[in-house]
């Protein structure tokens, strides 16, 4: 047998160029990414301070802090997962439970993955043709439409996928006992489904709560807080509404107040992440 | 008192209509509780319908005074109440292809490295690692690209591309002009990154479905790992990486607020890369709030209803492969 050493070194030296390649790759991204996020850190934690969270977001030119923009950010986020996950969860339920391999259910499906990756901007141009033209001004209530229509399609994926891998055996094991269905879904499948579907909505906070582009046109800003209802209907400030529009200021406090609510919102974002996966993981053992 | 007498005579007779009773109850509940689960999936295709009508119709007056020329238009001026959308579509266009053509080898890259090269204890902590920052939101990476990054890009990298390309044909065109730091280039940098790790997680998911007979068959033909990676893992994993990269290209297309950041808002086409551009979303973001006049406002619609159309286009397409990926691995 003949060995072709040329064959067999040029064979190594691709390996080798992989691997290489590979590893660059990894790194690269890598680098990117401690890169902005220590950038983040550094100039989000010079810019804290216990005012943050006590102080109205200030004009331009003086101190003050982000606390309506975190209590806005806070409100609105608490209503539309309140208002999202129960139709998430039923239509997520109606395409496992009920019509798994239905035309309906293949539509809805379809539809729904298209809601869940489609650009949010549009979300927030759609809210603003529903509600914030009829009512006449930018409100609270529409910035609420606005992040419930993207919590919607991340509540229906996971909950169908974690009601998916709920054995059917214990579905026909529950029917055999004579439970009606809607006793066989609320008390075993939804049960045996839990942690998964927390963790969609866990997900589906972490996403909201970093959303911009549906808040500009819906919920606007404002540069007060009420804490009655009454400030709903009004324009209502948030976090990362506010993010942008200081991060484009002229002024040093301004710019350091947008680090701040960045590396809030960061830092909620990740932790949610953090506790998302921890379920998912102890589900799994 | 019929009833007390009833069941004194025959408890056999109560005990079946108590149950025949609870049934008929369970039943009800059972409809009203199938009724809800369709109301919720129906609403789910409500908010579709509903973003395509509200589209439709707030793009009318647009559309009704612009045509299809709209979409073949350059001018973008608002105080002579002239719209156009070329120079957005192009810059929605450009920059995420730009995104893609980096993003796409270095996320793959990044999967296989997880897959198969890095070391067992450090695969879970850089795995983790790389899905939370797929996570972060998109305003932290415009924030980031807009104070740290643009400022760098155009010392480092701009300004010597600009004098390395100057007596290059074609390229002294694509890296001509100023170094501005913001612009079409940038924002697509920061596109790249930010969808890079979306396409990791996406194709380290896909890799690790190649069943590990195919690899170890493989490795014991005497394979090297290049080899068994290039013709037998990618092209198992085809349909679901090309899904997977599809993806990411619905949101490179339709990212608004790292883009808005760093993109530089100018409604013009430049021959050269490095120059400020805009794209859909950023037109949008930048201007909705502050569009005076009906048609100002109908023409940033239309321009939504653009976007939507491109993104359904491109998502619709990902969402096929990815099906059919499943059920023939399902088979």
């Amino acid at each position: 047998m003949v060995i072709s050493r040329a064959l067999y070194f040029r064979r190594r030296l691709a390996n080798m160029v992989f691997i290489v390649l590979s590893v660059s790759a990894a790194l690269f991204g890598l680098v990117w990414l401690t890169f902005i996020l220590g950038e983040l850190l550094k100039e989000g934690i010079s810019a804290l301070s216990p005012t943050l969270f006590t102080e109205m977001t200030p004009p331009p030119g003086s101190k003050g802090g982000l606390a309506n923009a975190i209590g806005g950010s806070i409100l609105m986020s608490v209503m539309a997962v309140a208002a999202g996950t129960p139709i998430g969860l039923f239509a997520g339920t109606y395409l496992a439970e009920y019509a798994r391999f239905g035309k309906l259910a293949f539509v809805v499906r379809f539809v729904n993955d298209i809601l869940l990756s489609a650009p949010s901007i549009i979300v927030g141009l759609f809210v603003y043709e529903i509600l914030v033209v009829p009512m006449g001004h930018f409100s609270g209530w529409a910035g609420v439409a606005a992040l419930t229509v993207i919590v919607i399609p991340v509540v229906v994926r996971t909950t169908e996928n974690m009601l998916l891998l709920v054995p059917d055996g214990l579905r026909e094991a529950a029917a055999a006992l004579g439970a009606p269905k809607n006793f066989v879904i609320k008390l075993v499948t939804w049960k045996a489904a839990r942690a998964g579907i927390i963790t969609g909505v866990l997900l589906a906070v972490a996403r909201i709560s970093g959303e911009t582009a549906p808040l500009l046109f819906t919920a606007l800003g404002n540069s007060g807080w009420g804490w009655d209802l009454k400030a709903m209907n009004e324009p209502m400030a948030s976090l990362p509404g506010v993010i942008f529009s200081f991060a484009n200021s002229a002024y040093d406090d301004q710019r350091a107040l947008a680090w701040a609510g960045a590396l809030l919102i960061t830092a909620t974002v990740l932790a949610l992440s953090v506790i998302a996966r921890l379920l998912e993981n102890q589900k799994r053992t | 008192m019929t009833d007390i007498s009833l069941s004194d005579n025959t408890p056999q007779l109560t005990a079946l209509s108590t149950r025949v009773e609870t049934a008929r109850r369970a039943g009800a509940g059972d409809t009203r509780f199938r009724l809800m689960a369709l109301a919720a999936a129906l609403t789910v295709l409500a908010i579709f319908a509903g973003v395509i009508a509200s589209l439709l119709i707030g793009s009318m007056p647009a559309f009704k005074a612009f045509g299809f020329a709209f979409i073949t238009t350059e001018v973008w001026s608002p105080t002579r109440e002239r719209f156009g959308a070329l120079a957005s579509i192009y810059g929605t266009l450009v920059t995420s292809l730009i995104a893609m053509v980096i993003a796409v080898p270095v996320g793959i890259g990044v999967a296989i490295f997880l897959t198969d090269l890095c070391p067992r204890s450090l695969r879970r902590p850089i795995g983790t690692a790389i899905e939370l920052l797929a996570g972060i939101p998109s305003i932290i990476y415009g924030i980031w690209g807009f104070f740290v990054f643009a400022p760098w890009f155009q010392e480092h990298v701009q300004q010597p591309l600009i004098d390395v390309c100057a007596n290059i044909p074609v390229l002294n065109v694509l890296f001509g002009g100023n170094a501005f730091g913001i612009g079409i280039f940038t924002a697509a940098l920061i596109l790249s990154i930010m969808i890079l790790p979306f396409i990791a997680a996406v194709t380290r998911d896909v890799l690790e479905t190649v069943p590990s007979v195919l690899k170890e068959a493989s490795y014991g033909l005497g394979a090297t790992s290049w080899e068994v990676m290039w013709k037998v893992c990618l092209p198992f994993c085809q349909t679901g990486i090309v899904g997977g990269a599809m993806l990411a290209l619905g949101r490179a297309l339709g990212e608004t607020m790292a883009v808005t950041f760093v993109i530089g808002n100018a409604h013009k086409i430049d021959p050269s890369l490095l120059a400020p551009g805009t794209s859909i979303s950023a037109s949008i973001a930048n201007e909705f709030t502050e569009a005076t006049g009906e048609l100002y406002r109908s023409a940033l619609i239309e321009l939504g209803l653009l976007l939507f159309v491109i993104t359904f286009i491109v998502l619709a397409a990902a969402q096929l492969m990815l099906r059919r990926m499943e059920r023939s691995k399902g088979k």
